[in-house]
Order: C-alpha cells, then sequence, then structure tokens
C-alpha cells in the first residue's frame, strides 16, 4: 500500500498537457479539461514546463510541436484569477517571472519548436507562440492573434514587451500593445507575427474542424522535421518597407522620436487616466535601449505594479461582467425565431435589421414612407459595404445577407413573424396604435418588443391582447456599433418572452441587460439626471466646449455637450420633459426649457446640423453655435463659487449619475451591480476606467461620496440627496457591491 | 470478357420514354493553349470538330433540325458560336444553333439539351458540341477606363473630350484579367482542390501516382490508335495537327521536384497532378433511334439517365461526381458494380481521389448526401482507361463530349453494356449520364 501510494505520488497524473512521439516530432497538446477554452494556470504552466522538459530529455526527440485539442481555441490568455487572487503587487510580478523564464526557456530551446495555432492565440497564449521558433496558423475566422492585456490595464508580461519590438518592429508592436486588438491570421503573416498560415478545409472523412485540427498538425509536423533536418529556415522574408524600416530604427534619435509620439498619442487618448500604455512603452524602451535583461526585470516590476492598480481591477471586472452578460439565463426559447419584423426603418430600426440579417434571419423591414423605406434599406446596404471594403466580408456575402432582408410598407407576411420590434416615434398614441396592428396581424406566439428609450414598457402594454408578449429592447445608437442592449420586462412579461429577447440580442452579438420596466429604465433614467446636471453647468456658464473636456477628461469617451447633440436635442428635451415629471423634483437642475428653445430653433443636434456645436464644415475644430449661445444667455444662473471648482463640476456630473444607478438598484430596477456597471459603461459611456458606477462607489468610497453629495446638497436641494441604499454602504465600509 | 456477355444484361429502355442514340462523335487534337491552335479563334476550333464530324458520318448539311454548343469563357466577338462555327462549317443556314454554358460540363449540356429536345418531340437530330479557347481569352480593360471611354463616346465638345481624356490615371491603364477563380468565394480552383485533396487525407503521392497513370494510360491509347474520336486538322499556315500534345508520361521522381502550385508551401497539388490549359473542341451527332436507322446508321450507343448536382462551392467545389453518381445509377436501377465503363472528368488528380474516397465512405454518404449508405468506389480497372483531363487535355466547354464518345468507344472495345459518364464543375456543380451499348 505504501508503495503504490508513493508511486502515486510521483506519477503525477497530467490533465492539461500531454505529448505524443510522431517519428522524431514530439507533439504537445494543450488541453483544459475544465474549460471551454485554454488559459495559462498555474496548473497548466506546470505541465507545460514538465512536459518541455520531458521533451528536451529525450534524445530521440528532434523537434517539437505546440498545439491545442480544442476547437476554436489556442490558447486564450493567462488565467485572469490567478492575478485577481494576488494580494500584493510583488506575487503578480513573481507571475510574470514564471512566465518570463518558462517562454525564455522555449526560446532558447536545443530543438526546434512549432507553435501550430487554431482559434484564439491571445494575451499569453500569443506570448507562448511567439517564444517558439516557428509559427503557423489556421486562416480560420476564429483564429485571432493579439495582446489584448492593455484593455485588461496590464501589460504582456511573460516576456512579449521584449520580443514583439524585435518580431514586427518597433511601430507595429506599439500598435499591436497599446491597442490590443485582434489580428487575422493573414494580416498577422503580412505583419511577421506567422511564418505560414493554412486554409481551413471543408467535409472529408471527417468534420470540417476535425480534419481542419489533423491536418494543422500533419503540417506543423512537416515543418518541424523540416527545421530539424535545415530544410527550412526560421527566417522571415522581409520586404523592401521591412528591410528599410530595421535600417531607421537603428538609429537611436529616430527610435526616441517614436517612443515621444507614442506617449503622446497615449496621453492625448487616455488623458492619463490609464497606466497602462505608459507602462507597456516603458517596458518596450527599456528592453530595446538598455537590453533584455534590464526589459525583462522591468516588464515583470511593471506588471505587478498594474497589476494591483484599480484601473485593472476596473477593466477586468468589466472584462469579467461583459462574459456574464453573454449569457441567457431564462433558458432556451420555445421556439427558435425564424422571421423578426422591424417597424421604422429609421436609424434604430434599419441598424437593427443590419445586426440580425447577417445572422441569417429572415427580416421584414417595414416603414410608412417609401423614402423613409429607401433610406433604411440603403442604412443596412451601406453597412455591409463598408465591410466589404475592409475585406471583412466578400461582395457575394453582402448580396446573400441582404437576401434575408425584406423592405415594404404593408404587413404582408406578418402572419410569419416570430417577433416584432417597433422602432417608431417615441409617443405612446403611435405606439399604442401599431401594437394594435401588429396583434391584429401576427400569429398568437409573436412576441412584441418595443425599442423605446424612455416610454415604460407596461403603458406601452397596456393595450395589448397578450401582455406576456410584450417586452421592451433598448438598443443603442448606432446599433451596429454599441454592443449594448437592455432588455426591459413588465411583471406580465413571460419568462419565455425574455428568453427570446435574450435570444435573439445574443445573435445580434449584444451584451445584454436584463432590468424592470419604470420610466427610463435603468440607463436612460441614470443618463436624465447627469444630463440635467450638464444644462444646469451650461446655464451656469460652462461654456460646451468646456463641459466636453471636463467630461473627457474624467474617461468620458464623448464629451456632454456632445453627446447631447448626438443623441439629439430633441430627444433630451423629451426624455427631460417626460423623466422629470415621472421623478418630480430630483430630476431637476437644468431648465427643460432651454433644450426646448433649441429646438424650436432648428438646433437638435448633428442630425439639424447645428445644436450646441455647428456640424457640416469640414474643420477639425468644433465650433460652438452661436445660436445655442445666445440662447444660454437668456436662461443664464449665477454659478455658486463654492461647488463651481472644475473638480466640483465633474463630481456634480458623476454623483448624479452614480446616485441614480443606486437607487435603481435599490429600488429592484436593477438585479445586481454587474449589470448595472455593464449597463452604464456599454451603454452610456460611464468612464470605464472607474469600471461602472457601483465599482466606483466601492473603489471612492460611499462615504467620501456622500459627503460630496452633501455638500452640494445644500446648494441644489434634492438633485443631490444621496438614496437609501449609498447610505447604507457609507456607514458601513464593508459593504461592497462587488466581493 | 466474353463478347457474348452483353445481352445478359437487361437494357435500360423504358417504355413511352423515347431511345436517343448517339451516332457519332469527334473531336480536334487537343493541345496545350499557347501551342499550334495560339492565333485562330475559338470558333475555327469548333467549325474544324463540325466539319470532322460531317465528314465522320457523311450526314446531309441540311438534314441536321439544330446545334448547341458549350463553352465557358466566351469569346466578345463570337459569343453564340455554335451559330457562327456552324455556318463557317457550312451546315445550312436554315439550322438554329446556340450556345450554353456550364462551366466543365458546358458540352454536356449541350448534349443533354439535345437529348431533351428529341424527347420532347421538337427535333430528330441533333448536333451537339463544346469548344475551349484559352491561348486568348477577354482581357478587358479596368472598370474605371471603360466607364471613361464609354463616356467619351457621349462627350459632345472637344472640352469634353479632353476633361475625360485627362482624367485617365496611369492606375485606369491596368487590365482585368479573367481569373480561373469562383465568383462567389474567390477562390481559384486548384486551391480549392489543394484543400479538397488535403480534407481526404489524399497525399502528394497518391496524386502524382494517379497523374502519371492517367498519362501513361493516354500514352498507350493513343499509341494503339484506340483515340479514333480525334479529327486531323490543318492550322492555316502550319503543319496538320492529328494528336493530342499534352500526353507526357514522366516518372515519379520528375514530378516530386515540382513545387505546389497553389497552396504554398505545403500543398499538393502541382502542375504535373492537374489538368492544364487545353485548346479544343468537341462535336456529337444525336439522334433519336428511329431517325438514326433510317438514315441508315448504326448508332454507337443509348444515352439514358442524367442528372444535375449541385453543392456547396466552397468547400465541395469539385465533388460533383460523388453525388451525381449514386443518384443516376438509382435513376437507371443499376448498381455501382453494373457499369462497365466509367469515364470520370479528371480536373485534378487530388480531385478524382477525393471523390473515389467519398463515395466509399458511409459517414460522407449519411452526414453530406442523406444516403443511407455510400455508393462505392468505382475499380480502377475500369476506369478512365484510355487516360483523361489530366493527360489528354481539358478544354472546358469540350470535354462532355469528349466523354461520352470515348464511353461508347470503350464499350464496343471492351464489350461492355452499360458506362458512365461524371464530371464536376465551376460553381460547385456536377454531372453524371448512363450510357448504353448500342446492341451490335
Amino acid at each position: 500500500m505504501l508503495i503504490l501510494s508513493s508511486r502515486a505520488q510521483l506519477w503525477h497524473p497530467r490533465t492539461h498537457v500531454n505529448y505524443e512521439l510522431k517519428d522524431d516530432v514530439a507533439v504537445v497538446r494543450l488541453n483544459d479539461p475544465t474549460s471551454k477554452v485554454n488559459t495559462l494556470s498555474k496548473q497548466m504552466e506546470a505541465e507545460i514546463t514538465q512536459v518541455m522538459n520531458e521533451v528536451w530529455g529525450n534524445a530521440q526527440v528532434k523537434s517539437a510541436v505546440v498545439i491545442s485539442t480544442k476547437p476554436g481555441c489556442f490558447v486564450a490568455g493567462a488565467d485572469i484569477n490567478m492575478i485577481k487572487a494576488c494580494k500584493s503587487a510583488e506575487e503578480v510580478t513573481s507571475l510574470s517571472q514564471e512566465g518570463q523564464k518558462m517562454f525564455e526557456k522555449i526560446e532558447k530551446s536545443p530543438i526546434p519548436v512549432v507553435a501550430a495555432i487554431n482559434g484564439s492565440c491571445l494575451g499569453g497564449g500569443l506570448e507562448l507562440a511567439i517564444a517558439c521558433q516557428y509559427r503557423l496558423a489556421t486562416k480560420s475566422k476564429k483564429t485571432v492573434l493579439g495582446t489584448p492585456e492593455v484593455l485588461l490595464g496590464l501589460l504582456p508580461g511573460a516576456g512579449g514587451t521584449q520580443r514583439l519590438p524585435k518580431m514586427v518592429g518597433l511601430p507595429t508592436a506599439f500598435d499591436m500593445m497599446l491597442t490590443g486588438r485582434n489580428i487575422r491570421a493573414d494580416k498577422a503573416k503580412k505583419m511577421g507575427l506567422l511564418h505560414q498560415i493554412i486554409d481551413p478545409l471543408g467535409p472529408g472523412l471527417k468534420s470540417p474542424e476535425e480534419r481542419t485540427m489533423e491536418y494543422l498538425e500533419e503540417v506543423a509536423v512537416g515543418v518541424a522535421k523540416d527545421l530539424a533536418a535545415k530544410k527550412v529556415t526560421v527566417d522571415k522574408k522581409k520586404g523592401l518597407i521591412q528591410k528599410l524600416q530595421d535600417v531607421v530604427m537603428g538609429f537611436p534619435f529616430v527610435r526616441k522620436q517614436i517612443y515621444n509620439t507614442v506617449t503622446k498619442k497615449v496621453m492625448k487618448q487616455t488623458k492619463g487616466l490609464y497606466p497602462a500604455p505608459l507602462k507597456i512603452i516603458e517596458c518596450v524602451q527599456s528592453g530595446v535601449e538598455k537590453g533584455s535583461s534590464t526589459g525583462y526585470q522591468v516588464e515583470s516590476e511593471n506588471f505587478g505594479k498594474l497589476g494591483m492598480t484599480a484601473e485593472s481591477r476596473a477593466l477586468i471586472g468589466l472584462y469579467q461582467g461583459q462574459v456574464a452578460c453573454k449569457k441567457n439565463n431564462f433558458g432556451t426559447p420555445e421556439r427558435e425565431l425564424k422571421t423578426l419584423a422591424i417597424l421604422g426603418a429609421g436609424l434604430m430600426g434599419a441598424g437593427i435589421a443590419q445586426v440580425t440579417v447577417d445572422k441569417g434571419v429572415a427580416t421584414i423591414l417595414k416603414d410608412t414612407t417609401l423614402e423613409g423605406l429607401a433610406r433604411g434599406q440603403q442604412q443596412v446596404y451601406k453597412g455591409l459595404n463598408d465591410k466589404v471594403k475592409k475585406r471583412g466580408i466578400t461582395s457575394f456575402e453582402r448580396d446573400a445577407t441582404l437576401s434575408f432582408l425584406t423592405g415594404q410598407l404593408d404587413y404582408s407576411g406578418f402572419q410569419k413573424a416570430d417577433m416584432v420590434i417597433e422602432a417608431v416615434f417615441e409617443d405612446l398614441a403611435i405606439k399604442h396604435q401599431v401594437l394594435k396592428e401588429v396583434e391584429a396581424v401576427t400569429p398568437a406566439h409573436c412576441i412584441f418588443a418595443s425599442n423605446t428609450s424612455a416610454l415604460p414598457i407596461r403603458d406601452i402594454a397596456a393595450v395589448s391582447k397578450r401582455p406576456e408578449k410584450v417586452i421592451g429592447m433598448h438598443y443603442f445608437s448606432p446599433v451596429d456599433k454599441m454592443q449594448l442592449l437592455e432588455i426591459i420586462t413588465t411583471d406580465k412579461t413571460s419568462k419565455d418572452t425574455t428568453a427570446s429577447a435574450v435570444a435573439l440580442g445574443l445573435r445580434q452579438g449584444k451584451i445584454i441587460i436584463v432590468v424592470g420596466d419604470g420610466p427610463g429604465f435603468y440607463t436612460t433614467r441614470c443618463l436624465a439626471p447627469m444630463l440635467a446636471e450638464a444644462v444646469r453647468l451650461l446655464q451656469e456658464g460652462v461654456g460646451p466646449k468646456m463641459l466636453d473636456s471636463l467630461t473627457t477628461s474624467i474617461g468620458f469617451p464623448v464629451g456632454m455637450a456632445t453627446l447631447a447633440d448626438e443623441v439629439g436635442i430633441d430627444v433630451a428635451a423629451h426624455v427631460a420633459e417626460d423623466l422629470g415629471k415621472a421623478f418630480g423634483q430630483r430630476f431637476g437642475g437644468g431648465n427643460v426649457e432651454l433644450l426646448k428653445t433649441m429646438v424650436q430653433k432648428g438646433f437638435k443636434g448633428r442630425k439639424s446640423g447645428k445644436g450646441c456645436f455647428l456640424y457640416g464644415a469640414k474643420s477639425k475644430d468644433k465650433q460652438v453655435n452661436p445660436g445655442a449661445e445666445e440662447i444660454l444667455k437668456t436662461f443664464k444662473l449665477t454659478a455658486p463659487p463654492a461647488v463651481s471648482g472644475n473638480e466640483d463640476v465633474q463630481y456634480r456630473l458623476i454623483c448624479r449619475f452614480v446616485n441614480e444607478a443606486v437607487l435603481c438598484l435599490q429600488e429592484g430596477i436593477l438585479p445586481d451591480p454587474i449589470q448595472g456597471d455593464i449597463g452604464a459603461v456599454f451603454g452610456l459611456g460611464f468612464p470605464p476606467c472607474f469600471g461602472g458606477p457601483f465599482r466606483f462607489v466601492d473603489t471612492f468610497g460611499a462615504d467620501r461620496l456622500l459627503q460630496k453629495m452633501k455638500r452640494y446638497e445644500e446648494f441644489y436641494g434634492n438633485h443631490f440627496t444621496p438614496c437609501q441604499l449609498l447610505q447604507d454602504h457609507a456607514r458601513d465600509p464593508s459593504k461592497r457591491f462587488h466581493k | 470478357r466474353a463478347e457474348w456477355a452483353w445481352p445478359v444484361k437487361k437494357t435500360l429502355s423504358k417504355t413511352g420514354v423515347k431511345n436517343i442514340v448517339l451516332v457519332d462523335g469527334v473531336r480536334t487534337p487537343f493541345l496545350q493553349s499557347g501551342t499550334t491552335y495560339a492565333d485562330l479563334m475559338p470558333h475555327d476550333l469548333a467549325r474544324t470538330a463540325l466539319q470532322g464530324l460531317l465528314n465522320r458520318t457523311g450526314i446531309p448539311k441540311d438534314a441536321v433540325d439544330y446545334i448547341i454548343y458549350g463553352t465557358v469563357i466566351q469569346e466578345v466577338k463570337t459569343s453564340n458560336v455554335a451559330r457562327e462555327a456552324a455556318l463557317g462549317a457550312g451546315f445550312s443556314d436554315r439550322i438554329p444553333a446556340h450556345t450554353v454554358t456550364m462551366a466543365c460540363i458546358s458540352s454536356n449540356q449541350a448534349m443533354t439539351t439535345a437529348v431533351g429536345m428529341i424527347a420532347a418531340g421538337q427535333c430528330d437530330a441533333v448536333v451537339a458540341g463544346g469548344v475551349e479557347f484559352m491561348s486568348d481569352v477577354p482581357i478587358r480593360h479596368s472598370r474605371k477606363m471603360r466607364k471613361t471611354m464609354l463616356s467619351l463616346n457621349k462627350a459632345k465638345t472637344l472640352g469634353a473630350r479632353l476633361a475625360l481624356l485627362g482624367s485617365i490615371r496611369p492606375a485606369h491603364l491596368a487590365p482585368e484579367l479573367p481569373a480561373v477563380a469562383e465568383f462567389s468565394t474567390e477562390e481559384t480552383m486548384g486551391h480549392s482542390a489543394d484543400r479538397l485533396a488535403a480534407a481526404f487525407g489524399v497525399s502528394r503521392r497518391e496524386q502524382d501516382e494517379y497523374a502519371l497513370r492517367s498519362h501513361s494510360l493516354a500514352k498507350r491509347a493513343q499509341d494503339e490508335g484506340l483515340l479514333s474520336d480525334v479529327v486531323g486538322f490543318k492550322v492555316p499556315g502550319k503543319d496538320i495537327v492529328s494528336k493530342d500534345n499534352g500526353i507526357r508520361p514522366s516518372s515519379m521522381e520528375q514530378m516530386a521536384k515540382l513545387k505546389p502550385a497553389f497552396v504554398k508551401p505545403h500543398g499538393t497539388v502541382t502542375a504535373a497532378n492537374s489538368s492544364y490549359l487545353t485548346d479544343g473542341a468537341s462535336a456529337v451527332l444525336i439522334m433519336s433511334e428511329e431517325k438514326a436507322l433510317a438514315l441508315g446508321y448504326k448508332p454507337k450507343a443509348y444515352l439514358r439517365d442524367f442528372v444535375y448536382v449541385s453543392q456547396d462551392p466552397k468547400d465541395q467545389l469539385l465533388l460533383g461526381p460523388s453525388y451525381a453518381t449514386p443518384k443516376v445509377l438509382e435513376r437507371s436501377g443499376l448498381k455501382l458494380a453494373d457499369i462497365d465503363v466509367f469515364e470520370f472528368h479528371e480536373a485534378f488528380a487530388g480531385q478524382i481521389l477525393s471523390n473515389l474516397k467519398a463515395m466509399d465512405s458511409d459517414w460522407f454518404a449519411k452526414t453530406y448526401m442523406g444516403r443511407t449508405s455510400k455508393v462505392g468506389s468505382p475499380p480502377l480497372d475500369k476506369f478512365n482507361l484510355w487516360g483523361g483531363s489530366l493527360s489528354l487535355g481539358h478544354p472546358f466547354g469540350a470535354t462532355g463530349c469528349r466523354l461520352v464518345t470515348t464511353v461508347a468507344h470503350r464499350l464496343k472495345k471492351e464489350g461492355g453494356q452499360y458506362g458512365l459518364v461524371a464530371a464536376c464543375a465551376a460553381g460547385g456543380q456536377g454531372h453524371a449520364m448512363v450510357i448504353e451499348a448500342y446492341p451490335q
């Protein structure tokens, strides 16, 4: 017994990595049995090290191939939870050092190692791949390479900042690491990231996926043999431009210029709110200028520092929240949605159509006028054609996709509709009319979804014969770019209706929050008080440009004045008035009449060419609309100097947003803080560096926030009265929205 | 095989369906493009095939009711090449003619159109054929240039014309070449063939061996004078051409030296195991049996059931024969084992071998073809015994008639009763036809 157990201890059963000999090639296979994707977890790293040591110790082995057996994933990155679990920067640094060591051993391998990539090869996965001597990948749509660490507030901490510049050159390496963008295989080959690409196969004697993986392995084994036999080399042929670039990069002053330019660009884009990009530049610079041992040291230290920043925690929270919001928690719908009908071919209606047809769903787009319909159809065409121009799809795929779209002025074919989304004018009477018309022509199972941004769904459903089939689906403009979908359920909405709406949203590629009904639901309701405060600030003499700069400098992607122009001043006025009526004084602050006057003058925002700013002229510098300035003068109020400094102005805006968000949670409109954070960031552009209003409260401290609000309350009254839940959190610091 | 074996098998004649016969078929020598035919035009080749058919059959020039030609890359000056060739060949100008296109099965389509016309009672005697001329293809100006030139026609003033001419940029002068690529997928056929071979696990060696077999068999057939469908052609200003010129039996070693032509560097399809660009034309005379007998002919074969199939043009571009074979056999009430002579179009060695593997796979039959079991793989000792498109050449539009005529000739020579023609075509389409020997 004793012998047996000690043996069992010696012989660790490997679960994540194994290898097999194919002639003299060791094929190392990665597969995390506990997950859909491979991540560089402690277990995975330990087993890779163990297996590679065995491979290197085997004199029979002349070369090796590293491949994943997971369909659609090579290695998707480091294990985020492993970083999150760290209690100190030193701990994170040591994670980085372990990764660096492991990959350095692979880089200096005595036998050639080939990375055979199919599916996502991101973050740590890419760092593993670029440590290998040779890389080949399938040209599958699922194959993407990239260093997305920056999007999590981190940096490529396992040698990535050191190897990438050598591999693809300084400018490209910066572009990859600072944007974190995904790169498709063919592009990666051109960039010098891959040596070889392999086309995915169709069906043969096995399924396409299975056979493609086998084929990848076969080709990789062939390459490995040729490398060992020195029939091929790892050198990539460099084009003239690349050679030229190499020469130019040889000059220290050129490199210095690049560091400066990149730093300036980063500062301009991040407003200094995100530490990771600057640290990435520092790592690259140290490695290139002072040699790799310094580079590795700076990389691991910076990685440790970043791992402990609030920004990184916020971004990781958003990433994980977004993953959580891409699941259907309401079960599988009873019926598969085959036909969707959309009422109204305006910006929203056509946008919804665009993200539906390209998923192969038959879509009816109905409008009341031929002009409106033509405009909407053109919008869908243009959206797809832009993808053709960017070589995302072929013109043939565009045409085949468009064949799913039917444009019409009547209700013919609605008897086949499984769901109807209305995107007609925001007027309850019109909504009621179309609902009745739709219910008269659609089958009993058909769901009626309203893409309203503020009207309570229960009010719309009031005239419905089938209120259990009525739901709100609030898309954000432009629909093909904005990832969020806010789904609103009433007390009567059935679970299956919700499940169907979520299922459609997921097919459309949306990140979904499901919230309770009420005026403005969650997102519009949070935005309204902040907009009211913005109007107040304009009245108090903060000009539109200043307002924009104050809001972008705390991390809003779009300045508040510009946002109002984008949303439409008329829409803003409408929402402010409606929600003002519904919620009373708390939503006050700015004068709604100001917005109404602007609308009367035709200053409806970007769509009318004039709003807070002037549009149409191609000049880069945005001009303030003098007409709007005139109106502002007539509504002028005196700013209380005690709470009108730049920082106070920013906090006033944030406070009103955050308080309303917390109130939504308190009232049960929001099911949880995660969806609250996701909705605020992905729908409204709440500064991602804060991770959303709830994480902001956690990080900033509810008590500190409360103090600020109390001070503003003295001047402005109940606009700034903290809600009960916020007070509870302020009183008890152990209460946190995120664990 | 005993000569008397054929009557054992039943005839495929059906009551209420007209018997339609192949009276005879001919073709020009198939030449690698850019060789002796280089200075001709497509209708010259088609005309030669038609004249050859007139000579071979002795049919009166007004006894034909209709003429149909298949072609793929159209010469814009002779877009209805059937008519131009027929007039030039001396057929009566009262015989209507049209041209069809269906990629590599264009002349199959010409023949089955003829069969349909006869079966419907509209015609009794039809000439079908195919032509392809790759020595010259339409190379166009760029779209921008064309647009400018068309606007130039409409420009009224000198100033307007000069403005248009001034708008021409060097980039506009880049010509547009026709590609042997799918419009829908933008993939070249060779690339798709390489992926197909990889999908079915067909090795480079297998492909080279098959190509070598094709060339060796073609060489033997040529040497033994079996390719009797070929008619000589006195090319203006050049010698008489009487033989296909692309048959080159090589050695495995020589073939192994070639680099992959499409998928680089790990692909398996090379110039040596692919069919090559070819110039050539073919023609057949198809009649109702009654008419043929009335005119005193001894027909060569019955043209029986045929099918067209189509599938995914991306991943199954060249699998037409796998889909068409079981379907046409089913229509005829035959099994694969009943077939004595197989003639499959050889686009690529890898494509042929992939099809053979697909036909031999229960999994593929069930998963992709919705069938209960595989049809089986044709035995190689009955398969393309006189060479194929890999060695004889493949003028896209003309190959179908060559396949049918070859089946008729082989049935006679080998004493078989049933033959099967199958071919793949661009667009992910395919065709198969059952041919029955005419009683001796």
